[in-house]
């Protein structure tokens, strides 16, 4: 059991938790995820990491709630645990002085992007960061994000923050403002990694795009989070989870994460149904409070 | 010993092996309940009168753990099983396990004397009887540990393998800690093999009986990215650190449309129906693609493509279809889970191989065009290597297909280890003999050695390196056994 030391909400049905897992945390570095099952029925999920703290043993993570787990793991507070993390999983992100480099993040991908972001700012780059999001509601983390850039654009779909539009839309001003970007790293949903290559690849840039494939045991194992990359099929768990964009198939991507699309549906259906059930039979499980440590 | 069997060979001979009771195959091909039901006392009595005695037993010399079978007959025979247990435990601290699991027709069984014109004793199904009857007896003949020798060892998986060198490491006065991947202990034992031929419950209670010994288990932790090999040994003091990893990563076919919604690896299915109980969703959160009524495939010839092609019938699919190269009698799988799966309607094609997987428009698999094949000379592997057959392409309608054709070395340890050998096929390089690797104070055995193997083979890696281990922290000598480069 790995116990929930701060659970703050930070975003529209996004959840920001620092939980206590000494030994990833002293493992952990930009790029790595790790895998949670949040009870003893539970799925293994994959989630990201967004940052560590070796001395106090703890990592923090984020989550959005889209499906049953995610939506479950963020009903859970502080004083709560996750009944199973593994990782730091995946290879780390290259960190290295490319000049300049641009971070393009959506929403809770935001969370992933950071460390990395902070990493090559240490490297000496100068660090372009563009958060996109649906609306305010969803952008996350902006003072961070400042923190870890030189230069920060948030863009929103409705234009209720920062400005209007697609993360897209920005990189394309910065190149048509003649702006020369040596590196780019996308993490968010598949079709905004996609647009991000659509842009980069013809120019030439080298861009990474970290996948969320579906995973199991996350050890190269299962083979179920297999991607297509050129004419590799690659696993995202142990050869990613970035990988170069411009080699990426995102349509088998985007095929092969709809698989569940409707067992997920029926999941979450039953949990919104029996939703303080549920919570009350996993905290049933939980390490009882450390009474005698008072 | 008390109540020996004076019965004349001859008169043995003439009794018939004992068969063993199991679920009616209607019954049993839509549920998960263990096929096999197990022997009562006095049917495993009967079958241990017809063993012969032979003065050199080739059942004992047969088995890869060398289970003094004989003496634990003599027990059966007597009454005495919780002796026969405690004899059986002296060399396999699974016993419930490998009773279940075990290849016996080409091991003990395959060894046995009477085989040659009749029947062989079934000895398979007394050593699981004699291990349930000890366990559901509650009188557990756990061995004493020796005193504690103040040295520690890591072991790297918690399969067969790193199972069985626990066992025997604790009884030696080491402290042990297992270290496993996923978040429960039993490796292949839990994610591969199904609840229908080994409930979970007789892992369970097999792991238990290893931590009532004093081994300690520790779950997710990936060895190679949670710690290192190096950090284990310098940072976390172990004396001494066994990999027994396991097979790896699945292998694909490399055909096209084998990225179609709807293909998997037996692996991946396994995990999800085994260890994920994907079989009770939405009651269990993850899911398995649901091929109630629907055709499934599975690629392959041995165990595990056995064991995913009665899963996929038991998960309700309405043709359940093993497709396999070569011929039956090539298939690597024990003989009993054929003989099992064609009584569960499961359809064998022989000579047949998958060329290319083909889908909707959404991307969801509707067949497989195979190819016949016929058998020309024997390959590598001594058996007559199949030859397509040219013309002969068809279509099989398939909605699932599961490819079990085998692993390769998962390189997570081999990547984060740097002076550990591996052999061209990446798989860790150990001397066949002391399991000793390249990197002094680290062994290795099992299937991360050898390549896919059975349960088996790996408990007797694992037997093996807990003996090669306990010497060399006994001697503290190293160079002497390093591992011989290849």
């Amino acid at each position: 059991m790995y116990k929930i030391l701060e659970a703050r909400s930070v975003g529209f049905k996004i959840k920001q938790f620092v939980i206590q897992a000494p030994r990833i945390a002293r493992k952990q570095q930009a790029g790595q995820f790790i895998i949670l099952r949040l009870h003893d029925r539970g799925e293994r999920i994959p989630l990201t990491i967004k940052s560590s703290d070796p001395e106090a043993g703890t990592v923090t993570i984020a989550a959005q709630a889209i499906g049953k787990t995610t939506s479950l793991l963020n009903c859970l507070e502080a004083g709560d645990y996750i009944k199973d993390i593994v990782g730091p999983l995946g290879h780390p992100s290259e960190i290295k002085k490319f000049g300049t480099v641009a971070i393009i993040a959506g929403s809770v991908g935001t969370a992933m992007a950071l460390p990395t972001a902070n990493a090559l700012r240490k490297a000496g780059n100068h660090v372009i960061f563009i958060e996109g999001a649906r609306n305010t509601e969803m952008v996350v983390f902006e003072d961070e994000v400042r923190a870890a850039s030189n230069e920060t654009y948030i863009m929103t779909d409705d234009g209720s923050y920062g400005e209007k539009g697609l993360v897209t839309k920005k990189l394309n001003d910065l190149v048509a403002e003649g702006r020369k970007i040596d590196f780019v790293l996308a993490v968010g949903p598949v079709p905004m990694m996609r647009a991000v290559a659509q842009v980069t690849t013809p120019l030439g840039i080298k861009t990474m795009v970290s996948l969320n494939s579906i995973m199991v045991d996350g050890t190269g194992m299962c083979g179920g989070c297999r991607v297509l990359i050129g004419k590799n099929a690659m696993f995202a768990c142990v050869d990613g989870p970035e990988f170069d964009a411009s080699l990426v198939n995102f349509e088998l991507l985007m095929q092969r994460n709809a698989m569940y699309r409707d067992k997920e549906a029926e999941s979450l259906k039953l949990f919104e149904e029996n939703k303080e059930k549920e919570l009350a039979q996993i905290r049933a499980q939980f390490p009882k409070q450390e009474a005698q440590r008072a | 010993m008390p109540n020996k069997n004076t019965l004349p060979n001859k008169e043995r001979m003439k009794i018939a092996r004992t068969r063993m009771p199991e679920l009616a195959p209607d019954v049993r091909n839509k549920s998960f309940e263990e096929v096999n039901l197990g022997l009562c006392a006095e049917a495993a009595k009967t079958e241990s009168t017809r063993c012969i005695a032979c003065s050199r037993p080739g059942c004992v010399q047969k088995c890869p753990v060398g289970v003094k079978i004989r003496e634990v007959v003599d027990l059966v025979y007597a009454g005495d099983f919780l002796g026969a247990a405690a004899k059986l435990r002296e060399d396999n601290s699974l016993p419930a396990i490998t009773g279940r699991v075990c290849p016996q027709e080409n091991q003990c069984e395959g060894g046995c004397l009477l085989g040659k014109k009749g029947e062989s004793v079934a000895i398979g199904n007394l050593e699981r009887f004699v291990a349930d009857y000890e366990r559901l007896s509650g009188q557990l003949g756990l061995p004493v540990n020796a005193p504690s020798t103040g040295k520690s060892v890591a072991i790297v998986g918690s399969g067969p393998a790193g199972l069985s060198a626990a066992g025997d490491l604790i009884q030696k006065g080491h402290r042990v800690r297992v270290f496993e991947a996923l978040h429960e202990i039993g490796g292949v034992l839990l994610y591969g093999i199904p609840e229908f031929r080994l409930p979970k419950e007789i892992v369970r209670g097999e792991v238990e009986n290893l931590r009532k010994m004093g081994v300690e288990f520790e779950t997710n932790v990936v060895v190679g990215k949670s710690v290192t090999i190096d950090e284990l040994m310098r940072d976390e003091h172990y004396d001494a650190v066994f990999v027994a990893t396991g097979a790896g990563l699945p292998i694909f076919l490399g055909v096209p449309g084998e990225h179609l919604n709807g293909v998997y690896s037996s692996n991946e299915f396994l995990t999800r129906v085994n260890l994920m109980r994907a079989y009770k969703f939405p009651e269990y959160d993850e899911p398995v693609y649901d091929c109630r009524d629907k055709d499934v495939i599975v690629v392959g010839g041995g165990n595990t493509a056995m064991d995913a092609v009665r899963t996929a019938k038991r998960l309700g699919a309405k043709t359940a279809t093993l497709v396999y190269r070569r011929s039956a009698q090539e298939m690597p799988a024990r003989a009993e889970e054929v003989k099992h799966a064609r009584e569960e309607g499961v359809q064998f094609r022989m000579l047949t191989n998958p060329l290319e997987f083909l889908g909707d428009e959404k991307g969801w698999l509707t067949g497989a065009r195979c190819i016949s094949m016929e058998l020309g000379e024997p390959d590598a592997s001594g058996r007559r290597s199949p030859v397509a057959i040219p013309g002969s392409e068809h279509v099989l309608p398939a909605n699932m297909a599961i490819i079990g054709v085998g692993t390769t070395a998962n390189p997570l340890i081999q990547s984060t280890t740097p002076d550990l050998a591996t052999t061209p096929r990446r798989y860790i390089q150990a001397d066949p003999e002391s399991l000793r690797t390249s990197k002094r104070g680290v062994f290795a055995g099992g299937d991360i050695v050898t390549g896919s193997a059975t349960v088996i083979l790996a408990m007797g890696a694992g037997r093996k390196a807990a003996a090669s281990i306990h010497e060399y922290l006994t001697t503290g000598e190293w160079e002497t056994k390093a591992a011989t480069k290849a």
